[in-house]
């Protein structure tokens, strides 16, 4: 279980996140909602050992998420695709192999390419991929240490059609086998459809927390709006 | 993962980026040819006071094309927004520093070593032996401002003006070491005895570690604000 536990977090004066209390069961898939400026990347970031509370703990288990093996639990695909265009698709992933301590790495990055069809062009610097191979090489990156928490923040955006398909699936399978998922979105129906719990931010605070009803499935843009104030 | 094998890993990788990209090297060199030129014109290179301050002028350009060095060194982490990965990763920030650093005191090495031909000839400077201690001091000098100079660009990745910043900050911390090198260069270049000058190496290498622990210490600080 993830617990955030009175988080607040400061950029100067301004609370981007204001006392959030939030657990997430294993297991579990959490749609994270929100407004822009809700505070939902800098959430995501903070379960993601990215950037540390100004007050509060995020805790996985036991452990602290910074220490390194809170670290080794997390999969991580944000707006970035964290990929390094002067290296070869296969030399990225040996390398996020080498600093996880994969120990069947050349197996585990073998299955990768394979799964996001990249085989055939594993040894070309990562620059001369198109968009679609560059963001499926992405996605292999986020799942090759096979993390018990995935963190989503906004995935399907500018993800072309075969990149979103392999996503989709890989998330389902993630759910399946048990993994924790957490998915920040704008996009109120294809996450209330992967998601078993909801929590909605607005303005920092956490406006609600529940699990992924059928009214949430029926009406996602009723209910959304129930917790979200209008923008001034 | 250990920390230094991690940090070995990091390290390799940035070397191996830069051998595809040779966008820090080329500029760094380059740097370096035009402004040993310029200080040749200025100076009469035959002049015995040019002789005596020839550790000066060899590490202004090294430390000045050093800055071009470490500007690059974490934001070419930016790109593709790596650097939320390499922090995400188990890698602890030290080993993040630490093979930043390694990277960067490895690409500079090579830049002096490429250099310092070019200003044997450009200066005239009679070669009275002492390569070990010269290896010595390059060695020592460039890891303490890179170690400096590492954790600065990290404190400036995402600062506007990165490139203005950067030397701003990494210049006063490191004038001890500036100082020393100097000093020792210079002792080396004009063949004088190195006994009296032991106190400047000493210098150099508490430097060093002092600010290699301070670093590794404060990193995690500044990656995760």
């Amino acid at each position: 279980m993830i617990a955030a536990r009175g988080v607040w977090k400061f950029f100067g004066d301004f609370a981007a996140l204001r006392d959030i209390d939030l657990e997430i069961a294993a297991g579990s898939t959490l749609a994270l909602l929100g407004p822009n400026g809700a505070g939902k990347t800098t959430l995501l970031r903070m379960l993601g050992a990215l950037s540390a509370p100004s007050r509060g703990t995020i805790t996985a288990g036991h452990t602290s998420l910074r220490e390194t093996a809170g670290r080794r639990q997390i999969g991580i695909l944000g707006h970035g695709i964290s990929i390094y265009d002067d290296l070869t698709g296969e030399e990225n992933l040996a390398f996020f192999a080498r600093l996880y301590g994969i120990a069947d790495a050349a197996r585990r990055i073998d299955r990768w390419l394979e799964t996001t069809g990249l085989a055939r062009v594993r040894r070309s610097l990562a620059r001369e991929y198109s968009r679609g191979m560059r963001q499926r090489l992405a996605i292999a990156r986020a799942f090759l240490h096979d993390p018990g928490i995935l963190l989503l923040d906004e995935p399907f955006t500018a993800l072309d059609d075969r990149a979103a398909a392999l996503l989709a699936g890989l998330i389902d399978q993630a759910h399946a086998a048990g993994r924790t998922v957490v998915i920040s979105t704008h996009q109120l129906r294809e996450a209330v459809g992967l998601a078993t719990d909801i929590a909605v931010l607005d303005r920092g605070r956490l406006a609600f927390r529940g699990p992924a009803s059928e009214e949430w499935r029926a009406t996602p843009e009723a209910v959304y709006r129930r917790y979200t104030e209008p923008a001034a | 993962m250990g920390l230094l094998r991690a940090a070995l890993v990091i390290a390799l990788k940035d070397l191996r980026v830069e051998r595809r990209s040779k966008e820090v090297l080329n500029a760094a060199f380059s740097f370096a040819l035009v402004v040993l030129l310029l200080f040749s014109f200025t100076f009469d290179p035959s002049g015995e006071e040019t002789r005596a301050m020839s550790g000066g002028l060899l590490w202004l350009v090294y430390s000045f094309a050093g800055v071009l060095v470490l500007n690059r060194s974490f934001a070419r982490e930016t790109a593709n927004d790596c650097l939320d990965a390499l922090v995400a990763s188990p890698a602890p920030g030290a080993a993040i520093l630490l093979g930043k650093a390694l990277a960067n005191a490895a690409l500079l090495l090579v830049l002096e070593l490429a250099a310092l031909p070019v200003f044997v000839i450009f200066y005239n400077v009679r070669w009275e032996g002492g390569g070990g201690w010269l290896l010595l001091v390059l060695l020592l000098g460039t890891w303490g401002f890179t170690v400096v100079g590492t954790m600065f660009s990290a404190l400036t990745v995402n600062v506007q003006l990165r490139e203005v910043m950067l030397p701003l900050l990494v210049f006063p911390v490191t004038i001890p070491v500036l100082m020393a090198a100097v000093q020792l260069t210079t002792t080396v270049f004009t063949g004088e005895p190195m006994g009296p000058e032991m106190a400047w190496l000493r210098l150099l290498v508490v430097f060093d570690l002092i600010f290699t622990l301070l670093a590794a210490a404060l990193i995690d600080f500044v990656l995760l604000g």
